[in-house]
């Protein structure tokens, strides 16, 4: 029994039963928001802005495994973090490009992936929850100890670099249309992954494993692939996050940062596609709200969490989704 | 001075291993709690750490502010934390029964960020002192070492607790209503017991264990708001490799943890914080049900 066949929320994205009309207007959406992607930054603030994408995309990676697969990973921030500090330190201290480090971190958690994955997914339901939030702790032990972590200090100051010899990060404006062409990437292929027949087979055995088994897939190769997916995309997000905000911390490894992906996908709607972008951008929104008040951070994020839960399970995209049908999709 | 073990000074050793059968205690009585809970309610309390961490704030504020001391705050936060769970129960847990397992663990993740915050919020990160009670100074030389008297107690009692817990539930009619409700709650119901109460009953049980491990803890750890998140997480490791399945497998597990996190204090210390989780991913790849756990 997944999350989902009882929430009543159903994985979006079937573009080939939307109609013609529904699909032409989803594609019109989908380029008027790359327009306003483009121009955004002329309007606000481009550190938000790359913290905002950072986020949705490393929101989009946990939602293809909770979202598609069914699976709720609550150590996310293994992935996230270890990418950061990989990123970080062979940027900073082996001198090399940020797009070496940026993928340099990415196989990292990709590896990590393979390895917590196989762990993980031996049980399920719950068990995987506590399972993947045990071994991130893990993580986070090790980064407060090896010595290439600088322990509470983090590694700070890491130089943003000159992207493929070419483009000068230091500028704000080359730094956002990275950052949003990593997020772009990543959410195609996230978005190709769905769609593809690998996707189909992730959401039979969402809905019912045993009926999937009984059809001949190996189910548990099938999760483990989603979960390195999963991960490996995280870690391309932690990965860009070190090089926009020169840093990778030990926040970025707690569980509250799981925990804070989780609630990104929740509040914005688990399996849809746009869900988890406007859920990171909320999230995001509000912490920088928040900061300048007085309210505990926690406290608020919380209450979220529990009104999640209780009355708004489907999440905003979901809402959206069951509302108005198909074509409101952009995604 | 006596000669070593492995190279260890006896006193060393035994001190690491009385450490590690404390630890061991709260995360058996703390397991114990969460596997109560969930044979009963099918959710998994990430609220549980809060709760033991709001177990010791109310012991510490019973003493502050009203002057009241151990031995009664060892009855009175038990209860308060239990009726907070009857009210969480009730009011939000109650209403997720019928969804996905997933969602309880949600929401209690939702709910202990809001306990924790507010604390946090309230009496700031720093520890609050909590003085030992008079009767339980001073300690034991053991010959090969010293056994502070409270330390002792810690041990003594959660053994007590436990034993009693399982004596309970297998045992008694009552337990014997719990084990069946967890088989089967419809058919229960229908022989005429209020399943629902029960349920309610249940989680204040196991949540009032883990305000009583507060308690115990206050005046050896610090009564802090933090005190209660980290230890959660290794605690759901022990779960995971004890497996749910039995109340005397999450007890055991829970002890014997806390003695090897000790041990390996002492013969390789930087180890000590992963070693519950190094054990846990060996178990589910040679079990993957736990220790005592069956498939479900």
């Amino acid at each position: 029994m997944s999350l989902h066949s009882q929430s009543g929320i159903r994985a979006s994205g079937k573009a080939s039963q939307a109609s013609a009309t529904g699909s032409t207007l989803a594609r019109v959406g989908a380029l008027a928001v790359l327009v306003a992607l483009l121009a955004v930054p002329f309007l606000l603030y481009p550190v938000f802005l790359m913290k905002v994408l950072c986020f949705a995309l490393f929101a989009c990676a946990f939602n293809l495994l909770i979202g598609f697969g069914g699976l709720l990973s609550f150590g996310h921030a293994a992935f996230f973090g270890s990418a950061a500090y990989v990123t970080a330190h062979t940027v900073k201290v082996w001198g090399l490009s940020p797009e070496l480090g940026i993928l340099l971190g990415t196989a990292a958690s990709a590896f990590l992936g393979i390895l917590f994955g196989s762990i993980a997914i031996r049980r399920q339901g719950i068990y995987f929850a506590m399972i993947t939030l045990a071994l991130s702790q893990m993580v986070f032990f090790l980064a407060l100890q090896l010595p290439f972590t600088h322990g509470e200090d983090g590694i700070q100051a890491v130089p943003r670099g000159v992207l493929f010899g070419v483009f000068d990060l230091n500028n704000p404006l080359a730094m956002y249309y990275t950052v949003l062409g990593v997020f772009l990437i990543g959410f195609a292929i996230i978005w190709r992954t769905v769609h593809s027949p690998f996707g189909q087979v992730l959401k039979a055995i969402r809905e019912n494993e045993p009926r999937a088994i009984s059809l001949g897939y190996r189910t548990e190769r099938y999760k483990l692939m989603a979960f390195v997916l999963s991960a490996t995309l995280a870690g391309l997000a932690g990965g860009t996050k070190a090089i926009v905000f020169q840093l990778a911390t030990l926040t970025d490894v707690t569980w509250q940062m799981s925990g804070e992906v989780v609630l990104m996908t929740l509040l914005g709607g688990m399996g849809t596609l746009t869900g988890p972008v406007i859920g990171a951008a909320l999230v995001v929104t509000l912490e920088n709200y928040l900061a300048a008040t007085s309210l505990p951070v926690p406290v608020v994020i919380g209450c979220i969490f529990v009104a999640c839960v209780l009355v708004f399970r489907r999440g905003i995209a979901g809402e959206i989704q069951a509302r108005f049908g198909k074509q409101s999709r952009l995604g | 001075m006596m000669g070593t073990i492995f190279g260890i000074p006896p006193q060393a050793l035994f001190g690491q291993l009385l450490l590690g059968l404390i630890n061991g205690s709260f995360y058996a009585l703390l397991s114990l709690g969460l596997a109560v809970i969930f044979g009963m309610l099918n959710v998994i309390n990430f609220a549980h750490g809060a709760l033991y961490m709001m177990g010791a704030f109310v012991a510490w504020l019973l003493l502050t502010q009203l002057g009241i001391g151990y031995w009664w705050a060892l009855l009175l936060a038990p209860l308060v934390v239990g009726l907070f769970g009857v009210v969480l129960e009730k009011t939000l847990l109650s209403r997720l029964y019928k969804l996905d397992h997933l969602y309880g663990l949600l929401l209690t993740f939702g709910l202990a960020l809001i306990v924790e915050g507010a604390f946090r919020h309230q009496y700031g990160v720093s520890g609050q002192p909590y003085p030992i009670p008079d009767a339980l100074k001073g300690g034991q030389n053991l010959g090969f070492m010293f056994l502070p008297n409270y330390r002792g107690w810690v041990v003594v009692a959660s053994l007590v607790v436990c034993i009693s817990t399982w004596i309970a539930i297998e045992k008694t009619k009552l337990g014997a209503y719990l084990r069946a409700a967890t088989e089967n709650p419809v058919l229960v119901q229908a022989f005429g017991i209020n399943v629902p109460r029960m349920i309610t009953l249940t989680y204040a049980f196991g949540v009032a264990l883990a305000g009583l491990a507060g308690v115990l803890a206050a005046p050896i750890y610090q009564v802090s708001p933090l005190m209660g998140s980290n230890l959660i997480i290794v605690v759901f490791a022990v779960v995971v490799i004890g497996g749910m399945g039995s109340i005397l497998g999450a007890v055991l597990t829970g002890y014997g943890l806390g003695l090897l996190e000790g041990l390996t204090k002492v013969f390789y210390p930087e180890a000590s914080n992963i070693v519950v989780f190094v054990i846990m991913a060996v178990v589910l790849m040679i079990k993957p049900a736990g220790l005592f756990g069956r498939e479900r």
